[in-house]
């Protein structure tokens, strides 16, 4: 059980990171990012939709991300997001932070194995 | 294709999400889940699998789970909706409140012009009630005072004859001395007298308003010092002199400057010394209200400023009131039960010797009484309560005006909010939610006009009391606010409340969803019932307005009535000066030079055209009446008398009809010689010529006047009473003058400086006498205050009926047209010319000024019937004032209704038929 919680919360806490890096440079809606993170991460993240759209949502609540209906020709309208100024900022740092945390990590496991 | 919508809306079914936000989360999952339920497919998942998959992840409670702390919920329902969630009578009141806010400052000028009106109304109905409270309802800041009761003659018809020597001159020494000693129902009783006395030594006189109270005065009352101490009953006995003095707080602060040195210090009353013993508490103005005192010393002081001619011991002087505290358990009834046991003794041991035979029989009639006084006592409350009544009830008309314009002004808000009314139902809102919300844009109204309303209040009545009073008699009143003027305040901001805030109201109550949105705010058939409302409106601002009117003309009129009242003398250029020599002690043998002198002095002076002495000055409110015989013809009649020297006549200008006036050989040793009056000759005479006639002063044998002249009638006491039968006759064949002379001088100088030569000669024949100077014609008009306050505050309500009429009349007719376009439209259309269109708006208006005009007619005559005893000159329905206040008002309904009737003949039927 242990290691799929422990799945679950890095899963959780990376989310926010993909979510925000999907929407920066083009808006898209909900099903493209979720589309988006399950392909460009071969499968190994997956979201359902009880849990993706909270996630949405919260960042949406938190002014990170601004959603709004979009109606194209001959297509059902979709809520599309995109990434608002404070959003940019905090994508700064969640990068920032991610990258020495993952260096850190790097840092450790290669000097174990080498 | 699966249905999603029904599996994400049960899920998220606890969330109780707002009903936009919840259709959005489920437009936006279904397509997430339609994608991936074709993603699946695409995939090969066959479509039951592909659907329990994608259900799967919908049930587990997560997405509520998730949702939960993320998404707002559903705010409470805003305040036109329904009735909140707890459906409390109440709930949701601070929202509709803060909801009329926002209406009121969308339209600040609408606000403005509503709390305006309405301060206006509520301040002048304030402002009066608060001088009836202070004249009327206020308790007596003293102990206890609902056991006070004042003890007067119950059954006093007409019959006391003597002097009477103040407002509250009900008895005499010799009663109340008896009335003190046998009384048994009060613990304490207590007698005063209210007179001004002289401050100064010499010179122009400074009266101080100086009580004259017995002993127990003070403790009866429970009276306590705020400095020194009061009068108590061992100060108060007979032959005391003048010793201690008693201030009242405000004089102590003017004269003394509030200092604790006071005590001790001197004080000349009428050139008698006193001495400073005490202050009275700020609050205490004594008994009698609307008046205030200065000094007070004790009632046995009366015989060191009347010396011989001493009240107290003359049983025909009145000049005393009395109060007493009831003991525990009597009730005024008892109290005065007692009094009428007691009073037969005590009129025959006080009989008065000099009285005649029927005098006297009268007088053992008396019966001594006790009423209630916990209000003190109060000349003004006679005389001003009835105005006031008068002006209260005209200033609610004024309210009422105001409240039908509001209702007019609100109600066609109401009517271009119909349709949002109309739409809040449809949606669910409760009828009765949506007329509190109506109500509470009113109440706000009505409490912001009333804030405002009580504040002007402040200023009007301290106005108005400047008003009731005159220079020489001050009106004193507390007029701080107490609970009941805050009370009424708080009571009209209700009633006015209800009575404009009721019909938008009941209009919103009443909306019909239905026709309401197809109307659309306009249609050829809008509202008939509410142009009946509207009607309504207009012929009550009509019939007010018309009350109003007519009430302020005729206030105007019966003033003017008696500005330009033919009094029978000249008042302009004339100067009173009061002259008492009584320092000088002059001997009666030397009065009648001494007084000869001063009058030769007087006329002497440049400018000056005529003087003479008078007894009684006219219309200074003070008589002489007396009973004579007409040898041969009537006996006992009551008729008037004055004593005046030689041109007097000429100079206040009242014409000689026959015979001669006095002269200097007129003296007290020749034959008694008078002057009447024409009303005094046709009474007596049946108008023939009275000259040569005699006439015999009742019970006086000795004394027997020939008739010599005739003069044209004169007003004698005031202005408003009818010419009195006079009869003059001459200083100087008076065998027993006084100390004292009143002059009338007529001069082309200004009365400025007649004053000050008149104050120089009187310092040249002895710097001691003390010298009152008055404009004649001042006093005169000082006389008519009451009549001047009546005809101003009526002016004023008047003009603020006209504004509001023209304001309400106009706004109603010209929203009728508004609202009638369509109809207007149709009847051009179908041929109807202009004119016809004009005629038919304003034979409206007509029809409903008639019907206001009968209503307002009928409630004028009554008003006018209630001020009859107010009026001058005019009956209560006066023809020429209601006829032409019927015109004024007419010429306002034609100018109102005649602008928007143009503007409906103006119309355009195309213009209007393609609009519908």
């Amino acid at each position: 059980m242990a290691p799929q919680v422990f799945d679950q919360q890095l899963k959780k806490g990376s989310a926010e990171l993909l979510i925000l890096t999907l929407v920066e440079h083009r808006s898209r809606h909900g099903y493209e990012i979720s589309k988006l993170i399950e392909e460009r991460s071969g499968g190994a993240l997956k979201f359902n939709v009880a849990s993706f759209y909270p996630m949405l949502y919260r960042l949406e609540e938190r002014g990170l991300i601004a959603g709004r209906w979009v109606e194209k020709a001959g297509q059902r309208r979709r809520r599309y997001y995109k990434l608002t100024a404070q959003g940019k900022d905090v994508l700064k740092t969640q990068r920032a932070t991610w990258l020495d945390f993952v260096n850190a990590i790097h840092r450790i496991t290669e000097a174990e194995n080498a | 294709m699966p249905d999603w919508s029904k599996e994400i809306r049960s899920a998220l079914e606890r969330l109780n999400l707002e009903p936009t936000r919840e259709h959005d989360v489920i437009e936006e999952l279904s397509q997430h889940l339609d994608d991936r339920y074709e993603e699946l497919l695409a995939k090969g998942v066959n479509a039951q699998q592909a659907y329990q998959t994608l259900h799967a992840e919908l049930e587990d409670g997560r997405l509520s789970r998730e949702l939960k702390s993320i998404i707002r919920k559903a705010h409470e329902p805003l305040s036109p909706g329904s009735s909140g969630p707890k459906k409390r009578l109440f709930g949701g009141l601070g929202r509709d409140l803060r909801y009329a806010v926002r209406q009121l400052r969308q339209s600040p000028a609408f606000a403005a012009v509503a709390i305006l009106s309405l301060a206006l109304g509520i301040g002048a109905n304030t402002a009066i009630f608060q001088l009836l409270d202070a004249v009327r309802m206020r308790l007596l800041p003293v102990k206890a005072p609902e056991q006070l009761a004042a003890i007067r003659i119950a059954n006093d018809g007409k019959g006391r004859t003597g002097n009477f020597f103040s407002n509250n001159s009900d008895l005499t020494s010799s009663i109340w001395n008896r009335l003190h000693s046998q009384q048994q129902g009060f613990s304490g009783v207590a007698a005063w007298s209210a007179i001004q006395r002289n401050l100064s030594q010499g010179g122009e006189a400074r009266n101080a308003n100086t009580l004259m109270v017995s002993g127990d005065f003070f403790s009866m009352l429970g009276i306590r010092p705020v400095l020194g101490r009061l009068l108590s009953p061992a100060d108060d006995y007979r032959g005391c002199g003048t010793q201690g003095a008693v201030l009242s707080y405000a004089f102590w602060q003017s004269e003394f400057g509030g200092r604790e040195s006071a005590l001790g210090s001197k004080l000349t009353l009428d050139r008698q010394i006193f001495q400073v013993i005490g202050v009275t508490p700020p609050s205490f103005h004594g008994v009698d209200i609307g008046k205030d005192f200065d000094a007070a010393v004790a009632l046995c002081s009366e015989t060191a400023f009347e010396q011989k001619d001493s009240w107290s011991d003359d049983p025909q002087v009145w000049w005393l009131a009395v109060l007493g505290r009831l003991k525990p358990g009597w009730t005024i009834e008892r109290a005065s039960a007692q009094l009428a046991a007691i009073s037969p003794g005590i009129f025959t041991a006080s009989l008065p010797p000099k009285y005649d035979s029927i005098n006297k029989a009268n007088y053992l009639t008396f019966r001594l009484g006790a009423t209630r006084a916990d209000k003190g006592v109060s000349d003004l409350r006679r005389s001003a309560q009835n105005p006031l009544y008068i002006l209260l009830a005209l200033s609610a008309l004024v309210l009422l005006l105001a409240c039908t314009n509001l209702a007019n002004l609100l109600l066609a808000r109401a009517t271009a909010r119909q349709r949002e009314m109309a739409l809040r139902l449809t949606l669910g809102a409760s009828r009765l939610r949506l007329t509190r919300q109506v109500l509470a844009e009113s109440l706000l109204l009505a409490v912001l006009g009333t804030a405002v309303g009580v504040g002007l209040a402040q200023l009007l009545s301290r106005g108005l009391i400047t008003m009731l009073g005159s220079g020489r008699n001050p009106v004193i009143l507390d007029m701080s606010l107490d609970w009941r003027v805050l009370s009424f305040a708080a009571g009209l901001a209700g009633i006015t409340c209800i009575l404009f805030g009721l019909t938008p109201a009941l209009q919103a109550f009443s909306t019909d969803p239905g026709s309401a949105m197809k109307a659309n705010g306009r249609s050829t058939t809008a509202g008939r019932e509410h142009f009946l409302l509207r009607r309504i409106l207009i012929v009550t601002q009509v019939a007010l307005a018309l009350v109003l009117l007519s009430g302020a003309l005729l206030f105007a009129r019966s003033f003017r009535n008696l500005l330009a009242l033919n009094a029978g003398f000249e008042q302009d250029h004339i100067l009173t000066a009061e002259f008492n020599y009584s320092a000088l002690h002059l001997p009666q043998e030397r009065r009648p030079a001494f007084q000869k002198d001063l009058l030769d002095r007087v006329s002497a002076i440049p400018g000056v055209q005529s003087v003479a002495s008078t007894f009684i000055v006219p219309i200074s409110h003070s008589g002489w009446d007396d009973n004579i015989d007409v040898p041969g013809g009537p006996q006992r009649q009551t008729i008037w008398f004055n004593s005046v020297s030689p041109s007097f006549f000429q100079t206040l200008r009242i014409p000689l009809v026959s015979g001669r006036d006095f002269n200097d050989l007129d003296t007290p040793t020749s034959p008694r010689v008078a002057v009447v009056s024409e009303t005094f000759a046709r009474k007596f005479f049946q108008g023939a010529n009275p000259v040569g006639k005699i006439v015999t002063d009742s019970g006086k044998p000795d004394k027997t006047y020939q008739i010599i002249g005739m003069v044209k009638d004169m007003k004698y006491q005031n202005l408003r009473e009818d010419f009195l039968p006079i009869l003059f006759v001459s200083s100087t064949q008076d065998k027993d003058l006084g100390e004292g002379v009143t002059l009338m001088i007529r001069s082309n100088d200004s009365m400025e400086s007649l004053a000050s030569a008149v104050k120089r000669v009187a310092a040249d024949v002895n710097p001691s006498m003390v010298l009152t100077l008055s404009i004649f014609r001042t006093e005169i008009k000082e006389d008519l205050s009451g009549e001047r306050l009546m005809a101003n505050l009526t002016g004023f309500f008047g003009a603020l009926a006209i504004i509001l009429a023209i304001v309400g009349i106009y706004g109603v007719i010209s929203y009728m047209v508004a609202r009638r376009k369509g109809e207007i439209g149709v009847r051009m259309a179908l041929g109807a010319a202009r004119r016809n269109i004009l005629v038919m708006i304003v034979r409206e208006a007509f029809i409903l000024l008639g019907i206001g005009t009968l209503i307002g007619t009928a409630i004028a005559i009554a008003v006018g019937v209630m001020a009859r005893s107010m009026l001058f000159g005019l009956k209560a329905y006066d023809p020429v004032i209601l006829g032409s206040s019927i015109l004024g008002l007419a010429v306002i309904v034609i100018l109102s209704s005649l602008l928007p009737a143009r503007r409906a003949a103006s119309i355009d039927p195309m213009v209007v038929l393609r609009e519908e």
